[in-house]
């Protein structure tokens, strides 16, 4: 077996030293009934034949950029440089643990330290952490934070959240004990959560640009949470449209969290991913997951630690702010790593071309007779189909294209199975746009 | 208050200071480059990655636009080095011994990335329409029947993101079953002293009040104790076995029964699955879920930090409130329960945005395949010859917490040994480092005293094992003969000496920030 | 001055009860990195945990020793909780109480008492 160093001789070997008979000897705590299982599953293979196995199921899923692709909705497909995946493969950040041992990991920690101010930077707070699961996970874990830091049991969610993020954070907040309020779904919401903010809300969670593509200025949403003594906290499930709008912290909030898949990371089926999670300093005691901290060592030369590790469950156990121990470390890495290479004016240029490709998505839907909901998007927009657009999808694929997701996929509750969410980024060509618009006329009878 | 004085020291002490290498002129240690941030190299304004012109402007979202965020960027070569430069001071599973207990750092097959890579899987967006995604769903169906056979469960939930993460949904399960059959009022988790802080922590964010068990003599649950704690309103025991002593809890059958008996279930934390994997099955010792660390027992890469994968496996009664996305076979193929309804009409709820972590998916059934159940099975037996080994060798030397019997997959000691030396666990771990091994799990469980928990894993030869073994017992050979300030220093030959942990926490600088703003 | 068992101590000034952590209990913890002390205006039960403590290593809960109202909280503690450390007995305090049943002041150990308890540990 290639992956196991030992032989039966060294076995041999070991079991002299350590005094045993056989192997079964140290096996001898397992209860007599729980001995002798049986597995009926295929023996060990070499590395062709594992390879052909997977590469056969591989071969059975049509890849994204095999053809015209429009799906978005919270994982969005970019073009990542050469370079991040490189850098990533290498051992030393591969195959290395937490840097609990800070003499020893210097290399995770500073990338964990910029990591943590390039979010910052995007999210427009002063601070951020190393990481948390995906974008949906780390909105659940702001709506505790709030209560945290309000001592407030009720979360808002906007209408325009994403329905799977609504649901974790039901979930999750809701087995702590809060109480979740889910506006309805609705494509452009504005303002309209403000009337139910109270005073025994902790926060009211938006999403900009949200789960139909709108950009929303949330500036009055923020001053009309902080009168009554809440929390804003914004979601963003497509972190390049930070190059370009408006920032979180601009706006006022409280809480940032995003996606961050879309800088670095491969869209992978859903995961991994990593989350971004930034706030304002004084907020930072509640913060939950690992935090990296600039110190100096024994010879006062500058380098970094986690830090404020008090807050975490493996020094605090049932008090800690988060269950959260493993996050997304090589996932954050490739989000620095790519966002290094773009830098400020990069990340804006990208944003632009997103920006610019969804223009012309839009202009094309409509050329093709549909209607587009979305008044002011980033890279995505909602359009009204015909019949369910779920039906169009599926119909559309014969023509070889993967036209977007179905909002009923997504909240099949909401009453709008007729919207279709689709997405452009700078992977999709003038090419892919002409091919939709044209299956689009056809298919709709135009 | 409480006192919680189990724990390391947490400032290079005065000793430490006096033993400083020889420096260099510019501030590097050779090959060590002495990196700066990305912030400190220029590059304000650059981009290193070369884009088309936009073809239409962002005139229609006036008002909404923010200014360019201010992040310096880097041509592709500064790339490289800078990464590089930081990646030469981490230690890593390919480069030593990486002996964290409980931790489980074994070789990452390079397959497993090849294969996560193939953009049948790495370029699939999860919300695709499933007849597009058949084979990711038959990998993840086939996946399924691996952690099903394996543990002897009838059901398995995927999307969990990391160990802590399926200890929630293991929960989770727990108590929408309980809650289903009008036992909500059943709201104490029991767990062991030696138990793992994520146990502790999940229980009391389900909103669960958490009651300790306590340990034996001999490093196992206390029977006694824990049938005294039984009662209606214990919904759940929480039990790692092999526990985080490195051993068997010989009476597990024992206290599933008792747990049953009084209506409570058994979560079985699975971080330890790998000195049992392809031998034991958890299903027939009574469990009724259990996470599985993908990062640990089945290789996928730990990466820093993550990312991980937990899938939780489930017993008859807990199965049907598996959180949504199921992966349902059917006569057309494959397709996902998106939604609680249908057959996953109890499901608890959502754990994630998507399904789960594909790429660690893909990964982990490369490394099951690779094995098979023959390859399995050794894969333990490898595993807990190569710890009973390590404690054979120490044990002269240094202090087994449990020296009765063997252990299974990791050897515990205590600091007994280093009485009177005037050098305490931490100091010989941070002296590991300097002889170019990663220091061992400390100070957990936090049952034994100065614990030192050392797990080899079954990728070790039995020359790397030697190696390991001579270095610790040369050290301990040091510390018995009153070498202190070898300890005292240590590591001095790291790329870093021992940081000042007390100032990042007093106060905190957690972004870098332009000179003129922090003054 | 009077100590309790958990290690902190009282000092009665009217019904105003001045509360803080035992030199023993400064050292044992280490560096004090961060206090969260309690809300003014908050009720406190004896008994209660209403501080938090934290070194590098541990967050540790600090138990109010007597009953009362949070009258004041030392701010010196936000900036620098080291005071803690240098000064646990005085400049260190946490938080001003006032006490609603002085009895349970005369309830509690004397020095004497707690150093001769602190042998026992």
């Amino acid at each position: 077996m290639r992956y196991l160093p030992l032989t039966p001789d060294d076995r041999a070997r070991m079991l002299g030293v350590i005094g045993a008979p056989d192997v079964d000897a140290l096996f001898v705590d397992v209860p007599a009934a729980a001995r002798g299982a049986a597995f009926d599953l295929p023996p060990h293979a070499g590395e062709m034949e594992v390879e052909r196995a997977l590469a056969a199921l591989a071969a059975k899923n049509r890849a994204a950029g095999a053809g015209p692709f429009f799906c978005g909705a919270g994982a969005y497909r970019h073009h990542v440089p050469a370079s991040v995946d490189h850098i990533i493969q290498r051992s030393e950040f591969l195959t290395s643990y937490t840097p609990y041992q800070p003499e020893i990991a210097q290399g995770t920690l500073q990338v964990l330290f910029e990591f943590q101010t390039q979010v910052a930077a995007l999210t427009g707070l002063e601070v951020a952490n190393a990481s948390m699961y995906d974008g949906s996970t780390a909105c659940a874990e702001a709506v505790m934070m709030a209560q945290r830091v309000t001592r407030r049991e009720k979360a808002i969610l906007c209408g325009g959240l994403h329905p799977h993020y609504a649901q974790v954070t039901q979930t999750i907040a809701h087995a702590e004990g809060m109480e979740i309020v889910r506006q309805p779904a609705a494509i452009d919401p504005g303002d309209t959560v403000i009337a139910a903010i109270d005073d025994q809300t902790a926060c009211v969670v938006v999403q900009t640009p949200n789960v139909f593509g709108v950009v929303t200025d949330v500036s009055k949403i923020a001053e009309a949470a902080h009168a009554k003594g809440a929390l804003l906290v914004v979601v963003t499930t497509e972190a390049v449209s930070c190059g370009l709008l408006k920032s979180p912290g601009e706006m006022g909030a409280d809480i940032a969290v995003a996606e961050g898949q879309s800088i670095g990371n491969a869209l992978n089926f859903g995961g991994p991913y990593v989350g971004l999670f930034a706030a304002r300093e004084k907020l930072v005691r509640q913060m939950p997951g690992r935090l990296c901290g600039e110190t100096v060592d024994a010879e006062g030369r500058r380098g970094y630690v986690l830090t404020l590790s008090t807050r975490e469950q493996h020094i605090r156990r049932e008090k800690a702010t988060s269950n959260i121990c493993t996050n997304s470390g090589l996932c954050a890495l490739a989000f620095s790593i790519h966002l290094s290479l773009l830098g400020g004016a990069g990340l804006r240029r990208l944003a632009l071309i997103n920006h610019s490709r969804a223009r012309e998505l839009a202009d094309a839907v409509k050329g093709a007779g549909l209607e587009v909901l979305t008044p002011r998007f980033f890279n995505e927009i909602a359009v009204r189909t015909p019949g369910p657009a779920a039906a169009l999808v599926d119909a559309l694929l014969a023509d070889g294209i993967v036209a977007g997701v179905p909002f009923s996929r997504l909240d099949p509750a909401a009453g709008l199975d007729d919207v279709l969410l689709l997405a452009a980024t700078e992977t999709t060509t003038s090419e892919d746009i002409a091919a939709l618009a044209a299956a689009l006329a056809r298919r709709s009878g135009r | 208050m409480t006192m919680n004085t189990v724990g390391r020291p947490t400032r290079p002490d005065a000793a430490a200071e006096a033993a400083a290498a020889p420096a260099s002129l510019t501030g590097g240690r050779g090959l060590l480059q002495d990196e700066p941030l990305i912030f400190e190299r220029g590059g304000w304004g650059k981009t290193g990655v070369d884009l088309p012109a936009p073809a239409h402007d962002a005139a229609d979202l006036a008002g909404f636009v923010r200014d360019e965020v201010a992040l310096p960027g880097l041509s592709e070569p500064e790339t490289l080095r800078h990464y590089v430069r930081l990646s030469q001071k981490n230690h890593a599973i390919d480069l030593a011994l990486y002996p964290l207990g409980s931790c489980t750092m074994k070789h990452n097959p390079r397959l497993n990335e090849k294969a996560a890579r193939m953009a049948g899987f790495a370029d699939l967006h999860p919300l695709q329409p499933a007849a597009t995604v058949q084979g990711a769903l038959e990998l993840m169906d086939r996946l399924a029947h691996w952690l099903k056979t394996l543990t002897g469960m009838p059901a398995v939930a995927l999307s969990p993101k990391a160990g802590a993460h399926g200890e929630l949904c293991g929960l989770l399960c727990i108590k929408a079953a309980h809650e289903a059959a009008g036992q909500g009022q059943r709201r104490t988790v029991l767990v062991p002293t030696s138990a793992h802080g994520t146990n502790p922590a999940t229980a009391a964010f389900v909103g669960y009040s958490v009651a300790e068990i306590a340990q034996t003599d001999d490093g196992r649950v206390d029977l006694a104790d824990l049938a005294a704690k039984l009662g209606p309103d214990v919904a759940a025991i929480m039990v790692t076995n092999p526990n985080t002593c490195g051993l068997f809890e010989r009476d597990i059958m024992e206290i599933a029964r008792l747990a049953h008996e009084a209506g409570a279930y058994f979560y079985c934390d699975g971080a330890n699955f790998n000195a049992i994997v392809g031998r034991v099955k958890p299903g027939d010792l009574g469990v009724d879920a259990m996470h599985i660390n993908l990062h640990k027992t089945f290789s996928t890469p730990h990466g820093g930090g993550g990312p991980g994968a937990g899938p939780v496996v489930l017993s008859e009664a807990l199965a049907p409130f598996a959180p949504a996305p199921w992966v349902v076979a059917g006569a057309d193929g494959f397709q996902l329960a998106e939604q609680p309804a249908g057959e996953a009409a109890q499901a608890f709820g959502r754990m994630c945005a998507f399904h789960g972590q594909m790429g660690m998916f893909v990964r982990a059934y490369a490394y099951m395949l690779s094995h098979g159940a023959d390859g399995l099975r050794q894969v333990a037996e490898d595993a807990v010859l190569n710890a009973n080994y390590i404690k054979a060798r120490l044990s002269g030397a240094l202090t087994p917490a449990f020296p009765d019997g063997p252990c299974m997959h990791e050897a515990l000691f205590d600091d007994a040994w280093l009485e009177g030396t005037g050098v305490t666990t931490l100091d010989f771990a941070k002296a590991m480092i300097d002889e170019g091994f990663h220091p061992m799990t400390m100070y957990f469980p936090l049952v034994v005293h100065g614990a030192m928990l050392i797990e080899p894993t079954e990728t070790e030869s039995l020359r790397e094992l030697d190696r390991f073994c001579d270095a610790l017992l040369a050290l301990a050979q040091a510390a018995k003969a009153g070498d202190a300030e070898r300890f005292k220093a240590a590591p001095v030959l790291a790329p870093m000496r021992r940081l000042d942990e007390t100032l990042a926490a007093r106060k905190p600088k957690l972004a870098w920030r332009p000179e003129a703003e922090t003054g | 001055m009077r100590f309790t068992k958990d290690h902190e101590w009282v000092e009665l000034d009217g019904d105003v009860a001045t509360i803080g952590i035992t030199a023993h209990a400064a050292e044992q913890l280490g560096d004090v990195v961060f206090v969260e002390t309690p809300e003014v205006g908050k009720q406190v039960k004896a008994g209660d945990a209403f501080a938090v403590v934290e070194s590098v290593k541990a967050a540790s809960d600090v138990y109010a020793p007597i009953s009362g109202e949070v009258v004041e909280a030392n701010p010196e503690l936000d900036s620098a909780p080291e005071t803690v450390n240098a000064s646990p007995e005085a400049g260190g305090w946490f938080a001003k109480v006032k006490v609603s049943d002085p009895a349970q002041f005369e309830a509690l150990m004397d020095r004497d008492a707690y150093e001769a308890f602190l042998q026992t540990q």
